[in-house]
């Protein structure tokens, strides 16, 4: 049989043969809906900037831990700025050590700027936006992330 | 006319309890001939999943030690069990922690029958792993058994994400923290995608992290959805396949075995029986119709018993020894409960359940590598077995061809050697991070203690292909690598590793804080 002379398919069979196509387009099509639903279009959450207060209250050389909103504020002779405590492992709680931070999931160890120093974690811990508000406090957006090394001056 | 209905209706009441008897037992008393023994077996839903007949040979217990039905019913009773307890549960970030510990305190047996779930699960976690270790150390994954092989690969993943999804619900410290890690384990293609600058463009990770938690953190919707899958999806998922499995078992001819000598006389038990051969001119019934050589009922002595009732004597045992293991251990020990679930401070150290902590001495390596490509690469390898080692033979004989006892003592020795070294010099010098501060990513990714494992074990098992020419023992060895890793982690990561991951030799001597 040459490409000229292509094998004869029945009407009924052709006919088959689309509808059996459609069925399997419209088992993917649903298919695609149903993993679609669970994916979340807004993710819920709590707001994360915080008030922390007003700058008056941290000292120069100061560092303050805010446990409940995950996060470390410091003060130098710069300006303020803020480093995440949420490991970038896998999103334990980091504690302060001497030198820096430790995560007591896997052992990730940063140094007191959030540079990683051992362990897993594949990246330095984020620092965060800060900024104030309208009433003069200081506020924090753990949503965004600064490059290391920038400072907000009051 | 009124009489005569009267009086049936009368002699109907007296007969009633044999009636109702006879309609529910349609043989109605014990079975004496194997004829009688036959229909109680497929007369009967439950039992007629099983043959009418069994070779003796799968029925002695040091074939399969009863593993799967150890399996079998230890999931059974964490169903019985799970029930009873969403009677009290409430899936709610408010609510959770209380209704567990009501459960546990107050609600009568209320904390027995939770130990029991419990317990049970973890039994099946084991045992289910043990099942697979059987069935590949008796090669009874050759054709025709390749596809029951995958069927029990998914039913082991579905086991572990059960157990997974139902360490979330009582949402205390441990709950929130194993699930922070597991999440953010889904999450960790992006260590790949970040190193390499793609995360904006392609986030797998993200994409699976949120499927599973609905948020960005563990919370309300996390909750929820781990609850769905723990009391609905994973379990249907799981008995529709195990109606697969069990399925696949009878079609597949029965549990594997060597084939018998031909012709002639077999010994078994002491006693000499002849070997059944099916006829080329006989015409079997339909319940003969599958692979493999099966005995028709009613046949003179041979190598196969009625399953009314050794078959069904021997499972009945099974199910009684898994009941009495898990109420003995739910009686003497109690599931944990921590302090209820605090986003700001881990639990240190936050371990996971055991089974899940040699993955997790390997995510402290990396994550991506340990907690994404490591079980991938394993799962797929697993995967791979039956359909890369087809040369028959030692099917069901423990150890079968010869040499594998010998390859399987020399690569626990290995594995062992390989392991213990790879760990001891770990703990002691650290890895890449520490020596050089500045690596990128990529390097830790790729080359890190848990990378080695599978790269030594690969090469091993090529050794032993070569060496001893034979796929079946390269697959013994790599299999046996595996089993012995996973062994070893999970003790190292369970028993050395304190807070902070540092190294311990006792959980005694952890500093209190
Ligand atoms: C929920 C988990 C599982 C349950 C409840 C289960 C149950 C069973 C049962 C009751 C049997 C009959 C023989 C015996 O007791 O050993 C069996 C046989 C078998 N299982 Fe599983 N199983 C599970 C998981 C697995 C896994 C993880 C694998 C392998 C990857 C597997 C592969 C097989 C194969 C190939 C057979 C046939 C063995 C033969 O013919 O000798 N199963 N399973
Ligand atoms: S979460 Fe911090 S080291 Fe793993």
């Amino acid at each position: 049989m040459s490409r000229l002379d292509p094998p004869h398919v029945s009407r009924r069979s052709f006919l088959s043969l689309v509808s059996l196509g459609s069925f399997f387009a419209a088992l993917g099509t649903a298919a695609a809906g149903i993993f679609r639903l669970p994916n979340p279009a807004v993710l819920p959450g709590p707001v994360r900037r915080f008030k922390l207060g007003p700058p008056e209250q941290f000292s120069a050389g100061s560092e303050t831990a805010f446990a409940e909103q995950n996060l470390v504020l410091f003060r130098d002779d710069e300006g303020f700025y803020a480093i995440s405590s949420t490991c970038t492992h896998l999103g334990c709680t980091v504690a302060r050590s001497k030198d820096g931070f430790a995560c007591p999931c896997h052992g990730s160890r940063f140094n007191s700027k959030g540079s990683v120093v051992g362990g897993p974690a594949p990246r330095p811990l984020p620092w965060l936006e800060v900024s104030r508000s309208a009433n003069g406090d200081l506020v924090v957006n753990a949503d965004n992330e600064v490059p290391e090394g920038t400072r907000y001056r009051v | 006319m009124a009489e005569t209905a009267t009086r049936e209706f009368l002699h109907n009441l007296h007969d009633l309890p044999q009636t109702v008897k006879d309609s529910c037992f349609r043989l109605g008393k014990a079975p004496e001939s194997e004829r009688e023994e036959s229909q109680a077996t497929f007369h009967n839903l439950f039992l007629h999943i099983h043959s009418v007949r069994v070779h003796v040979r799968t029925l002695k217990p040091t074939l399969t030690f009863g593993l799967g039905l150890m399996a079998t019913a230890s999931f059974l009773i964490t169903i019985i069990t799970g029930v009873l307890l969403m009677v009290y549960y409430k899936p709610s970030t408010d609510l959770a922690y209380q209704s567990i510990k009501d459960i546990h305190f107050t609600v009568s047996t209320g904390r027995f029958i939770r130990n029991i779930h419990r317990w049970s699960a973890q039994l099946m976690v084991l045992v289910v792993l043990l099942h697979m270790a059987r069935v590949f150390f008796t090669a009874s994954y050759k054709k025709p058994r390749e596809f029951n092989w995958l069927i029990g690969l998914a039913l082991l993943v579905l086991t572990l994400a059960l157990s997974f999804t139902g360490y979330l619900l009582p949402w205390d410290q441990l709950a929130y923290w194993a699930i922070t890690i597991g999440s953010n384990i889904a999450n960790s293609p992006r260590e790949l995608t970040d190193a390499i600058g793609i995360t904006r463009f392609f986030d797998p990770g993200g994409f699976q992290k949120r499927l599973l938690l609905g948020a960005n953190y563990v919370g309300q919707d996390a909750l929820i959805r781990f609850y769905v899958l723990h009391v609905f999806v994973l379990p249907l998922a799981l008995v529709t396949l195990l109606g697969v499995h069990f399925w696949r078992i009878r079609k597949d001819g029965g549990l594997a075995k060597p084939e018998d000598p031909p012709g002639g006389l077999a010994e078994w038990g002491g006693e000499k029986r002849p070997v059944f051969q099916p006829l080329a001119t006989k015409t079997y019934g339909l319940m003969a119709l599958v692979k493999g050589k099966r005995a028709p009922v009613n046949r003179g002595p041979e190598n196969t018993v009625m399953s009314w009732p050794h078959l069904f004597w021997a499972e009945l045992s099974v199910f009684m020894v898994t009941v009495a293991v898990t109420l003995i251990l739910a009686f003497y020990s109690d599931a944990p409960l921590k302090e209820l679930a605090n986003a700001a401070i881990p639990e240190n150290p936050a371990k996971a359940p055991w089974y899940f902590l040699g993955l997790q001495e390997l995510v402290s390596y990396s994550a991506f590598m340990g907690g994404m490509l490591i079980p991938m690469i394993v799962l797929v390898g697993l995967a791979l077995i039956p359909f890369l080692d087809r040369r028959p033979g030692g099917e069901g004989t423990w150890f079968g061809t010869s040499h594998e006892r010998s390859v399987f003592w020399q690569s626990i020795f290995f594995a062992c050697a390989v392991t213990v070294g790879m760990l001891a010099f770990t703990v002691n010098y650290g890895w890449l991070r520490n020596w050089f501060p500045n690596i990128h990513q990529l390097w830790i990714i790729a080359i890190n203690p848990g990378s080695l494992f599978v790269l030594i074990f690969a090469a091993w098992s090529i050794f032993i292909l070569k060496r001893k020419d034979s796929v079946r023992l390269s697959a013994v060895s790599l299999f046996t690598c595996f089993l012995v890793g996973f062994t070893l982690l999970t003790y190292f990561a369970t028993v050395h590793r304190g807070p902070n991951w540092h190294f311990y030799w006792w959980p005694s001597q952890w500093p209190v804080h």
